[in-house]
């Protein structure tokens, strides 16, 4: 019972969230109803068993990419009522492509199927009980095991974006004083100071 | 017990959202990214509760993949955002013609 109510509650605010990240007029708030979407996705996936995946959305999702696009929404300086100018001119076409599309995947989901298998050697990676084992565990001895090439590429993939994302907005500006190390610690005694005997009673000589 | 059909029909919800947000603010390219990742997490819910139903872990790694890849999509598309915010003062997509291609 308590379950069914949950369900109900989260997908309600799922929903409600996805649709004010797309029609809320400050770009600040949809991040912000990103966030809310994002958490209620994650009680979802409590609710399935998932609870590893669960908080990995919580941690990934609302940690950084939220925080990415909240940090850029911030820092651009736009206007973004100009841009919201053209939505009413495209707000019907749009409904109605939204709601046959809706269809679609409603009638998909009731009989565009066949039940598949649900044991035996059909499943990729059939899950142990959770009384056995939980979630997390189970989890990990998938992927560091089967899964490990697919888990390297990943890392590559997120070490390419992180590459990317860097040599797309690096730049150097000229007319900037920087500290550079190399050359201070490269420095040799010989290029750097003079001793002089300076008699007693007479000045340093000038040069 | 929930039925397998509600975490469906809620993936769909979230899905068709994300399309029209993309269709809806055909300007605002950090809405457009919002709606991306809005998709992507559609996909992530119907991935996770077919795990769930089917008693197969597969689901719930491929949306640690998903996850990866949306990840790395967002950053670079913020960055390319701020590229294009620094030479134009806009993000607005109907401007994107600069390479006239």
């Amino acid at each position: 019972m308590i379950e069914t109510i949950a369900f109900y509650i989260f997908s309600a605010v799922l929903v409600a969230s996805a649709i004010m990240v797309v029609f809320s007029k400050n770009a600040v708030h949809s991040v912000l109803f990103l966030i809310l979407a994002f958490f209620n996705a994650a009680g979802l996936f409590i609710l399935l068993g998932a609870e590893f995946v669960a908080m990995i959305l919580v941690i990934v999702y609302v940690g950084a990419v939220a925080v990415l696009f909240l940090f850029v929404v911030m820092m651009l300086d736009i206007n973004f009522s100009d841009l919201r100018r053209g939505i009413n001119t495209y707000l019907p076409f749009g409904i109605f492509l939204g709601v046959v599309l809706f269809i679609e995947l409603v009638f998909l989901v009731f009989q565009g199927w066949v039940a598949p298998p649900t044991d035996g050697p059909a499943l990729a990676a059939p899950a142990p009980m959770l009384s056995e084992i939980s979630n997390t565990r189970a989890l990990g001895q998938l992927i560091y095991t089967h899964y490990l090439y697919v888990f390297q590429v990943s890392g590559l993939i997120l070490l390419v974006a992180m590459i990317g994302a860097i040599v797309l907005t690096l730049r150097h500006r000229p007319g900037v004083q920087r500290q550079r190390i190399a050359t201070q610690v490269g420095r040799k005694r010989s290029e750097s100071m003079v001793i002089k005997q300076v008699a007693t009673g007479a000045g340093a000589p000038v040069e | 017990m929930i039925g397998l059909w509600n975490y469906l029909i809620v993936g769909a919800l979230v899905f068709v959202i994300g399309v029209m947000g993309i269709f809806l603010n055909r300007k605002n390219v950090i809405i457009i990214l919002m709606s991306i990742e809005l998709i992507l997490l559609s996909v992530s819910i119907n991935f996770v509760t077919f795990s769930a139903f089917l008693g197969d872990l597969f689901g719930q790694v491929f949306v640690m993949f998903v996850l990866t890849v949306a990840a790395a999509e967002s950053a670079i598309g913020l960055a390319i955002l701020m590229v294009y915010f620094r030479n134009r003062g806009s993000i607005a997509v109907e401007d994107v013609n600069t390479m006239k291609g």
